[in-house]
C-alpha cells in the first residue's frame, strides 16, 4: 500500500515533468533548455526581463480589475455624472518614475550583455605552441546547406557542425548568395549571414550532443531566403576536446576505398566517368570553404539526416537524389536523371550511389 | 435650382462618390476598399494557419505559401490597416475640429485614388505570374533573386499607394493647422485628432525613405541598376536601413490612431474627462518622435555592433515609458467614473491586456542579447500580432462600432457586437499567446512547413484552432453591417447619449456642409461643455448664418492615379524585353502630368451653398426627421 | 473670392499668397511636402555616400578621377543666380507689377533651362566615358541622386512656364498669387539642394 503510494506519487511527479518539459520544447532546440554560456546569458536575461513584466502586469491589472468592476453603470445608475477630473501631476510623476527605474534595472545587464557577446578578443591569441587558443569556424550560408570550414584545421564539412564543449568557439558567418541567419536555439542566440559582409560571434557549447536523445543539437536558418527556408536545418555534434581532435586527424586521414563490390559501383557512378557528382561535392575532408559547389561528402556516412531533413537511411538517401525538388524545393541539386543524359537511372544504380555514399564516414 | 438639390439613382450615386471630394463619403470609400483588403488578408491569414496547423502539411507548396504570407503583411499593413484608420481620420477628425472640409479636398480624394489602385496593382499579382514572395520587408538580396514579377508588383504598387498616403498625411496636417474653429486651440484638440495629427507627421517623414528604397528596387530589377548588388559593389543592409526608418514610424503611424480611438471611446463610455489630456497629448508627441530613433532594433542580429545595438536597445526601452503614461492615464479615466460596457467600450476594456501585453513583450524584444534570440522566431510574431492586432484591429473594430452612427445614422447591433468582440478576443490569444512559446521553443518565423518532433505540434494546432474563432468573429461583423443596413432605424445626433466632442454634436450622418455655422470653441470637451449647461443645440457659433463656399466634384484624381496604375505595367515588363513596355510607360505618366497640369491650368473656383437653402434645409431637419 | 476682381498695387495685400484660406492652406501645406521632399533627398545622399567608389572589382571610375570642378561651378552659379532672379520676381508679385514678374521669372526659366542643358552635356560626357547608370553601384548612386535633383528641375521648369502663359492675358490676383509664390519655393529648395549635392559629390568626391 504505502508502495503503491510512493509509485503514485512518483508517476505524478514524472507526468508533471514531462508537462513542463513539453512546456519547454525539446532539448535539442528550445531556447528555454540552454545547453551552451550565450544561450544560458540569454536565458538568465529572458528571466530577469520577465520578472520585470510580471511586476508591471501585476501592477496594472490590479487598477484594471478594480476600475472595471467599481465602477460599472449597473452599479451607479443611469443618471449619475462622475466628477470631471483633469489628471494629477503626482500621479503622472509616479508613473513616469517607476517604469524608469523599471527600464534601468534591465538596462544595466543589457548593455553589459550586448558587448560582452560581441567580444572577440581572445579570437586570433596564439597559445605557446602556435595554434589558436580557441577553434574558429567559417560559416557560409548556401540555398538550403550550411558549410563549415575550420581554416586552422584546414578541413571543411557541411551540414553537421562539429563542435569541441569546453571552449569558445568563434564563427566568421557570411552568405554565398542571399541573406540567411545561424542560429542554434538551445546554444546561443542567432547572427545574419549577410552577402556582404562577414558577421564574427562566439558560442560555448556546454553539453555533448550524444546525451541527447536525437544525439545532435539543431541548427536553423531564421532569415526568410527563398521557398525551401524552413527547410535549411543543420546540426550540431557537440564532443569533448579529446573526441574533436580525433575527430580533425580523422577527417584529414584519406577516406579508405570501399570494400564491397555495391559500393565500389556507387564509387565510380559517383566520379567523373560515372554521373559526374564529384564535380560538385568532394569526398575528402581536407580543403577550404566556399569552393565546391555543393555540400562535402566526407562524413555523410556520420551524419544524422539526409539533406539536414530527412531520417538518414537508404530509401530516403536514394529518393532524395532521384528528386531532390520534391523535398526541398528551389535548392540548386540537379535530379540525377539529367546527370544521366536524361535517361532514368536504374535501381540498381542509385542503391550502389548509396551503398557508397554510407561508407563515407569518419567517425569509427 | 437649390444649391444643395441632387440627382438620383444608382448610377448617379455611384458617379457622385467616385467622384466625390467629400470627406465623408471619402471617408466610406476608404472604408469598403480597406476592408475588403481586410478580408482578403484574413482569408491568406487562415490559409497559413491552416498550413501549419500540423507538422509537415501539404495544404500550400513552399513557393505559395512565401506569396501568401508575404501579401498577408502587406495587404494588412498597407491596404487594410492604414486605409481603415485614414477612413476613419477622414470621417471623424474635419468633425471634431469644426471645420467643412479637410484642407485640400481634391488632394483628399486623389490619396484615395492612388491607394486603391495601387492596392488593384498589387493584389493584380495573382493572377499575373504570381505574388510577391519576399516577406512584407522584402529585404533585398532575396527580392532581388525572386524570378517571378511579384516583386516588381510590390515595388510599384506600394510606390503608388505610398504617393496617396503621403498626400492623405500632408491633407491632414494643414487640416488641422489651418481649419480648426475659433477656440478650438491646440490643447483643446480632442485625442483622436491629436493622434491624427502626429500619425500624419509620421507619414509625411517616413514614407519618402520607403519611396525612395522602392525606387531603388525597382531601378535594380528592371532597369540595371546594382544599388543592392553585391557582386556590382552595391549593399543590401541599405534596404534594411531605409525599410526600417520607414517601418518602425509605420507601426506608430497604425497605432497612435487606435489609441486617440480609444482615448474618445474611455470618455465617452465612462463619461469623464480624459484623466492627464496634457500627459496624453505630450505622450503621444514623444511616442511619433522616439519612433524615428529606433529603426535599427530591428536589426540586432545584422551585425551592427555593440555600441549601435546598445544605443538603439536603449532608445528603444525608453519608449515604454510614455506608453506607460497612457495606459494609467486611460484606466484612471475610467477609475471613478460611470462605466457603460457597450461595444465600442468592450473593445477597449479587452484592448488594455492586449496591449500590455504586446507592449512588455516589446521591451523584452528591446534587449539586445535576448533579442538574438527571440528575433526572426515565432516570439517577434506573437509580439506584433499583440500590438496589431490586440491595438490597431481592436480600435478599428471598436471605431466602427462607435463611428457607424455617425458616419450612416443608424446603429450597428449591440449584440451581433458582442457577440463579435468574444469571438474575436478569445481567438486572438488563443491564436497568438502560444506562439510567444512556439518561438522561444526554437521555431523561426516565416517557415511553410516544420517537422514533426520538435515539440511543436501541439501549440500550432492550439493557434490555429484559435484562428478559426477569429474569422467566426469577423464573419458575425459582417452580418450585422448587412441586417444593421437593411434595418435602417435612423438616430439622432448623439446616439450614444455621453458625446463629448463637436462631431456628436451635429446631425448622424452630417450634412454634405458639415457646420451650417462654425461653432465657437469654449474648451476640452466642448459638446459636454456645452450639454452641461443647458445648451440644447449643442454648440454656440463664430459666425453668422451666411453663403457657404464648397468645392466642385472632380474626376481628375481618378484618371491620375489611373494614369501611373498604366505606367506600372509599362516598367514591370520593361525587362521582359517587349517593344510596347517603354510607350506605355510614357503614355502611363502622360496621362498623369497631363491631367496634372489640366487641374493647374482650369480654374476651379467651386460654388456656393445660398444661406436661403441652408435654412431650408436646417427646416427640412427638423421636419424631416435626420434626412 | 472673385476671380475677376481687379487689383491695383494700392488694394492689392501685403501677402497676397495668404491672402485667402486657400492661399493659407497651399503655403502650409508646400512647406510640409518640402520637408518630406528633404527626407528624400536625405536618403539619396545616405545612400550616396555608402555607395560611393563603390563598384565591380577592378572598376575604373571614381569620384576623385570622374569630376571635374569647373563645369560643375559654373552650373552652381547659374542655378544660384536664377534663385536670385526668382526672388526678383516675387519683390515684383508683392508690389502687383505683373509684367516685371513675368520678365525675372523669364530669366529665371532661362537661367533653369541652361543649367538643365551643362547637366545633360555633363551626364552625356559621362556616358561617352564609360561611366553609364547601370555601369556600377556607385554610378547608379549618383545618378539616381543628381538625376533625382534634374527630374526636380525639369519639373519646376515646366511649372513656371504653365503657370507665366496660363496668366499672361489675366494678371495677378489672389488666386494665382499663391501658385507663383509656390513655384519660386520650390525653386529655391531646388537651388538648396543643388548646393549639397555641389559639396557632397562634387567638391568631397574631388577632394576626399
Amino acid at each position: 500500500m504505502i508502495n503503491g503510494l510512493k509509485k503514485w506519487r512518483l508517476f505524478t511527479l514524472m507526468t508533471a515533468l514531462i508537462f513542463f518539459l513539453a512546456g519547454c520544447g525539446r532539448e535539442e532546440i528550445s531556447t528555454l533548455i540552454p545547453a551552451g554560456g550565450v544561450a544560458q546569458d540569454q536565458f538568465n536575461l529572458l528571466l530577469l526581463s520577465s520578472a520585470v513584466m510580471l511586476f508591471v502586469i501585476i501592477v496594472v491589472t490590479i487598477v484594471y480589475v478594480l476600475a472595471i468592476t467599481k465602477f460599472r453603470r449597473s452599479k451607479l445608475g443611469e443618471e449619475m455624472i462622475p466628477e470631471q477630473v483633469e489628471g494629477s501631476t503626482k500621479l503622472e510623476f509616479l508613473w513616469t518614475a517607476i517604469p524608469i527605474v523599471l527600464i534601468i534595472i534591465i538596462a544595466i545587464p543589457t548593455v553589459y550583455q550586448t558587448f560582452d557577446l560581441a567580444d572577440t578578443r581572445t579570437m586570433d591569441v596564439e597559445a605557446e605552441d602556435g595554434s589558436m587558443t580557441n577553434l574558429t569556424v567559417n560559416v557560409i550560408a548556401k540555398l538550403y546547406w550550411w558549410e563549415f570550414e575550420y581554416p586552422e584545421q584546414g578541413i571543411v564539412t557541411a551540414q553537421e557542425l562539429v563542435v569541441p564543449t569546453d571552449q569558445r568557439v568563434y564563427f566568421n558567418v557570411v552568405s554565398a548568395d542571399v541573406k540567411h541567419s545561424f542560429w542554434i536555439p538551445s546554444i546561443g542566440g542567432k547572427i545574419d549571414a549577410n552577402p556582404e559582409n562577414t558577421n564574427t560571434f562566439y558560442l560555448t557549447f556546454n553539453q555533448e550532443s550524444s546525451e541527447l536523445e536525437d544525439g545532435v543539437f539543431y541548427g536553423k536558418c531564421a532569415e526568410l531566403c527563398g521557398p525551401s527556408h524552413a527547410l535549411m536545418d543543420f546540426k550540431v555534434k557537440t564532443m569533448n576536446s579529446n573526441d574533436f581532435d580525433q575527430w580533425v586527424a580523422s577527417m584529414k586521414e584519406e577516406q579508405t576505398p570501399p570494400s564491397d563490390a555495391l559500393a565500389q559501383t556507387g564509387e565510380e557512378l559517383f566520379g567523373a566517368d560515372g554521373l559526374g557528382c564529384i564535380g560538385c561535392h568532394a569526398v575528402s575532408g581536407v580543403g577550404a570553404g566556399n569552393v565546391m559547389a555543393g555540400p562535402n561528402l566526407a562524413t555523410f556516412g556520420d551524419r544524422n539526416r539526409v539533406a539536414g531533413i530527412l531520417e538518414h537511411n537508404e530509401e530516403n538517401l536514394k529518393a532524395w537524389i532521384k528528386e531532390p525538388q520534391d523535398f526541398k524545393p528551389g535548392n540548386q541539386m540537379p535530379d540525377v536523371k539529367s546527370l544521366n543524359g536524361g535517361q532514368d537511372v536504374s535501381e540498381q544504380d542509385l542503391d550502389a550511389l548509396a551503398a557508397y555514399l554510407m561508407t563515407l564516414t569518419v567517425e569509427q | 435650382m437649390s444649391s444643395i438639390a441632387k440627382k438620383s439613382g444608382f448610377g448617379a450615386t455611384v458617379w457622385d462618390y467616385i467622384t466625390s471630394v467629400d470627406h465623408k463619403k471619402i471617408a466610406i470609400l476608404y472604408l469598403i476598399s480597406g476592408g475588403l483588403f481586410f478580408l482578403i488578408g484574413g482569408i491568406e491569414a487562415m490559409m497559413i494557419r491552416i498550413q501549419l496547423m500540423k507538422a509537415g502539411n501539404d495544404f500550400l507548396s513552399a513557393g505559395t505559401y512565401n506569396e501568401v504570407m508575404t501579401m498577408h503583411g502587406t495587404t494588412m499593413i498597407f491596404l487594410a490597416a492604414m486605409p481603415l484608420l485614414l477612413g476613419f481620420m477622414n470621417a471623424i477628425m474635419p468633425l471634431q475640429i469644426g471645420a467643412r472640409d479637410v484642407a485640400f479636398p481634391f488632394l483628399n480624394s486623389l490619396g484615395f485614388w492612388l491607394f486603391f489602385f495601387g492596392g488593384i496593382f498589387l493584389n493584380l499579382s495573382w493572377f499575373l505570374g504570381g505574388a510577391p514572395d519576399a516577406g512584407w520587408t522584402n529585404y533585398a538580396s532575396l527580392a532581388l533573386a525572386s524570378e517571378s514579377h511579384g516583386i516588381d508588383f510590390y515595388a510599384l504598387g506600394l510606390t503608388i499607394s505610398g504617393f496617396g498616403t503621403l498626400i492623405s498625411g500632408i491633407n491632414f496636417l494643414v487640416t488641422i493647422i489651418n481649419m480648426r474653429a475659433p477656440g478650438m486651440t491646440y490643447m483643446r484638440m480632442p485625442l483622436f485628432t491629436w493622434t491624427t495629427f502626429v500619425a500624419s507627421a509620421l507619414i509625411l517623414l517616413a514614407f519618402p525613405p520607403l519611396t525612395i528604397a522602392i525606387f531603388f528596387m525597382v531601378f535594380d530589377r528592371m532597369f540595371g541598376s546594382h544599388f543592392f548588388d553585391v557582386a556590382a559593389g552595391g549593399n543590401t543592409i541599405i534596404w534594411e536601413h531605409l525599410f526600417w526608418i520607414f517601418g518602425h514610424p509605420e507601426v506608430y503611424i497604425l497605432i497612435l490612431p487606435a489609441f486617440g480611438i480609444f482615448s474618445e471611446i474611455f470618455a465617452i463610455f465612462s463619461r469623464k474627462r480624459l484623466f492627464g489630456y496634457t500627459a496624453l497629448v505630450f505622450a503621444t508627441i514623444l511616442i511619433g518622435f522616439y519612433g524615428f530613433m529606433v529603426w535599427a532594433h530591428h536589426m540586432f542580429t545584422v551585425g551592427l555592433g555593440p555600441t549601435a545595438n546598445a544605443i538603439f536597445a536603449l532608445a528603444t526601452m525608453i519608449i515604454a515609458v510614455p506608453t506607460g503614461v497612457k495606459i494609467f492615464n486611460w484606466l484612471l479615466t475610467v477609475w471613478g467614473g460611470n462605466v457603460s460596457f457597450a461595444t465600442p467600450m468592450l473593445y477597449a476594456v479587452g484592448f488594455i491586456p492586449s496591449f500590455v501585453a504586446g507592449g512588455v513583450t516589446g521591451v523584452m524584444q528591446a534587449i539586445a542579447p535576448l533579442d538574438y534570440q527571440l528575433h526572426d522566431s515565432y516570439f517577434i510574431v506573437a509580439h506584433f500580432h499583440y500590438v496589431i492586432v490586440g491595438g490597431v484591429v481592436l480600435a478599428i473594430f471598436a471605431a466602427t462600432h462607435l463611428y457607424w452612427p455617425k458616419m450612416f445614422g443608424t446603429m450597428l447591433s449591440e449584440k451581433l457586437g458582442k457577440i463579435t468582440f468574444w469571438l474575436f478576443f478569445i481567438g486572438f490569444h488563443l491564436t497568438f499567446f502560444i506562439q510567444h512559446f512556439l518561438g522561444l521553443m526554437g521555431m523561426p518565423r516565416r517557415v511553410y512547413t516544420f517537422g514533426a518532433n520538435q515539440g511543436w505540434d501541439l501549440f500550432n494546432a492550439i493557434s490555429s484552432v484559435g484562428a478559426i474563432f477569429m474569422a467566426l468573429g469577423v464573419i458575425i461583423m459582417l452580418v450585422n453591417i448587412v441586417l444593421t443596413t437593411i434595418k435602417n432605424e435612423r438616430v439622432g445626433n448623439d446616439p450614444w447619449g455621453d458625446g463629448r466632442t463637436l462631431e456628436w454634436a451635429i446631425p448622424s450622418p452630417p450634412p454634405f456642409y458639415n457646420f451650417a455655422q462654425t461653432p465657437l470653441v469654449r474648451g476640452l470637451d466642448t459638446y459636454w461643455i456645452e450639454k452641461m449647461e443647458g445648451n440644447k443645440e449643442g454648440m454656440i457659433y463664430a459666425e453668422p448664418l451666411g453663403d457657404i463656399h464648397m468645392p466642385n466634384n472632380s474626376f481628375i484624381p481618378v484618371v491620375m492615379s489611373f494614369g501611373l496604375f498604366v505606367a506600372s505595367f509599362g516598367a514591370l515588363y520593361h525587362p521582359d524585353g517587349y517593344s510596347w513596355t517603354i510607350p506605355v510607360l510614357v503614355i502611363g505618366l502622360l496621362i498623369t502630368f497631363g491631367s496634372m497640369l489640366l487641374r493647374s491650368l482650369k480654374d476651379d473656383l467651386g460654388f456656393h451653398i445660398h444661406k436661403e437653402d441652408l435654412i431650408k434645409d436646417r427646416e427640412g431637419v427638423k421636419t424631416d426627421g435626420h434626412k | 473670392m472673385d476671380i475677376n476682381k481687379k487689383y491695383t498695387p494700392q488694394s492689392w495685400p501685403d501677402h497676397p499668397e495668404t491672402a485667402t484660406m486657400e492661399g493659407k492652406n497651399k503655403f502650409v501645406g508646400f512647406w510640409l511636402l518640402l520637408a518630406a521632399e528633404s527626407v528624400t533627398f536625405a536618403s539619396l545622399f545616405a545612400t550616396y555616400l555608402a555607395l560611393k567608389d563603390k563598384g565591380p572589382s577592378g572598376m575604373e571610375f571614381t569620384a576623385a578621377g570622374l569630376f571635374e570642378l569647373p563645369l560643375v561651378f559654373a552650373m552652381t552659379m547659374i542655378l544660384l543666380t536664377s534663385s536670385l532672379t526668382s526672388v526678383y520676381a516675387m519683390y515684383h508679385m508683392k508690389n502687383h507689377n505683373f509684367k516685371s514678374m513675368q520678365a525675372w521669372l523669364a530669366v529665371t526659366v532661362l537661367l533653369g533651362a541652361a543649367f538643365l542643358g551643362l547637366e545633360i552635356y555633363e551626364f552625356n560626357h559621362y556616358v561617352h566615358l564609360g561611366f553609364g547608370f547601370t555601369n556600377s553601384a556607385f554610378s547608379s548612386a549618383f545618378y539616381t541622386l543628381v538625376g533625382t535633383h534634374g527630374a526636380h528641375v525639369v519639373f519646376g521648369l515646366g511649372w513656371f512656364i504653365a503657370l507665366m502663359v496660363r496668366n499672361a492675358k489675366r494678371g495677378l490676383n489672389t488666386y494665382n498669387a499663391p501658385k507663383f509664390f509656390l513655384v519660386s519655393l520650390y525653386w529655391h529648395f531646388i537651388d538648396v539642394v543643388w548646393v549639397f549635392i555641389f559639396t557632397v559629390v562634387y567638391l568631397m568626391g574631388v577632394i576626399g
